[in-house]
């Protein structure tokens, strides 16, 4: 049977993980590698790593950390970020990454979306979208969540996977960082809009959230960060707890 | 037996390219990525790995000459393992992107899942249940978990090519086996330790009939 996805996601600036992760066995809680190899251990299905900034005296960190990553774990990752072009996601796929995610690009340059899934296959092109509840429905926000475009999230969602996206990251900017529980009106909204898997991201803070997110909300995959950053819950813990609730899970693998 | 033998992966451009080619070190084997007819000739062993489209890939193939070395190799007996497009390509025909001819070096179709109820492509993490024994699967328990990304599955002509199968709306053969012909629909470079050791008992296999 196909399991729910469980994504770690770090958020990385010069090539180092910020936002305070704090791992006692880690020699350098900052390595981007170092981190995806324990997640990797603890059974993560995949890795995302976010605002990989790539202004032009940081780049080569950048490369240096996605190639060293695909070097040493061997789950899938996506790096968002920073990626405007085709050349952009060429150049990722090439490191190693096995996919691109973009989103304020995709806003301002809907045809990326298209050229992206037509140059290396919608199975790579993760189109993240950030929205917060307006009325009704959810509004997309762009460039971090500061700027609202007018644009109907659900509306958006059908769009980019109608030009080729192969998967969402759908962020609830209203419920991201209380860690009080994903949007899951939305997540729901959104995975019945599409036909493409959701990963739902924004609000994780229990197990509980996260099976919510994965039954009422219908999402694929949930991604979180403080809480297994900062220890919270393994993410054997999280796996655990959510094949005792009846939901399919890669078992992690068990320890030497 | 070499120590050293000679093993390709094909290079077509496919996406999973480097991939491939990192967990081939990661198992102790330097591989050579090439689309020189030349080196498939005197390969010990070959990969062919792939995402993507199958008129794509085909066309890819047809380019850069290498359908015809492509059977050559296979029809000489040597150790041969398809990954992905590299498992459909080897089928007679797909249906995807309106039809498209493949290598026809296995019996049978490759279909698309097509479900309404369902969210295509089958992608994540799924289990394969190995349905007899063979070298490639050697110490992989059977329900293993591995990683999928695919909209159109194999339907091979002979039920017998099937080695390993996998559930998603329907069972399908996720792993088909013939003589030196092994091809699998999922990706063992993403699919963690166990995804790891398809690649270790290639590499042995190789090793061995080198």
């Amino acid at each position: 049977m196909l399991t729910k996805r469980i994504i770690p996601c770090f958020d990385v600036d010069r090539g180092r993980v910020v936002k305070g992760v704090s791992f006692i066995e880690l020699r350098d809680a900052g390595d981007p590698v170092e981190l995806a190899k324990l997640y990797d251990a603890e059974g993560a299905d995949e890795l995302v790593f976010l605002d990989i900034t790539a202004s032009s005296d940081n780049r080569a960190t950048v490369y240096d950390m996605v190639s060293a990553t695909a070097d040493q774990v061997f789950i899938p990752f996506t790096v968002g970020g920073g990626i405007r072009t085709t050349v952009d996601m060429k150049t990722m796929l090439e490191l190693g990454a096995d996919k691109v995610s973009i989103n304020t690009a995709a806003v301002n340059n809907p045809d990326l979306v298209n050229e992206g899934a037509y140059r290396f296959g919608s199975q790579c092109i993760v189109v993240a979208i950030d929205a917060k509840g307006v009325g009704e429905g959810w509004e997309v926000y762009t460039h971090g969540g500061r700027t609202p475009t007018g644009i109907d999230a659900i509306a958006w969602a059908r769009e980019v996977v109608e030009r080729g996206a192969g998967e969402l990251l759908v962020t609830s900017m209203d419920t991201d960082g209380h860690q009080s529980g994903y949007d899951i009106p939305m997540l729901r909204a959104m995975s019945e809009a599409v036909n493409v898997p959701v990963i739902a991201s924004g609000g994780a803070g229990s197990p509980d959230h996260m099976a919510e997110a994965l039954t009422e909300g219908k999402a694929d995959a949930v991604l979180a960060a403080s809480i297994f950053h900062f220890g919270t819950y393994s993410i054997r813990e999280v796996k655990e707890a959510l094949s005792g609730q009846g939901i399919a899970m890669r078992p992690v693998a068990a320890r030497d | 037996m070499a120590a050293n033998p000679f093993l390709v992966v094909v290079d077509y451009d496919a996406g999973n390219l480097r991939s491939v080619e990192r967990a081939l070190a990661h198992v102790g084997v330097d591989a050579t990525i090439t689309a020189d007819w030349a080196d498939l000739a005197r390969a010990d062993g070959v990969i062919l790995p792939g995402v993507g489209a199958a008129s794509d890939t085909m066309a890819k193939l047809g380019e850069r000459d290498l359908t015809e070395p492509l059977r050559e190799y296979v029809a000489s007996g040597r150790p041969f393992l398809g990954v992905c497009m590299g498992l459909q390509a080897l089928l007679d025909h797909s249906d995807e992107g309106g039809g498209q001819e493949c290598l026809g070096l296995l019996p049978g179709n490759v279909r698309h899942f097509g479900f309404d109820h369902l969210k295509v492509p089958h992608m994540g993490w799924n289990q394969v249940t190995w349905l007899r024994d063979h070298r490639i699967t050697s110490g992989i328990a059977s329900g293993s978990y591995f990683y999928f990304v695919h909209s159109f599955y194999p339907d091979p002509a002979d039920p017998d090519l099937a080695l390993g199968e996998t559930t998603y709306g329907l069972t399908f053969p996720s792993v088909l086996a013939r003589e030196n012909m092994v091809a699998t629909q999922f990706h063992p470079e993403k699919s963690g330790e166990a995804g790891l050791a398809i690649y270790a008992n290639f590499a042995e296999w190789v090793r061995e009939a080198a």
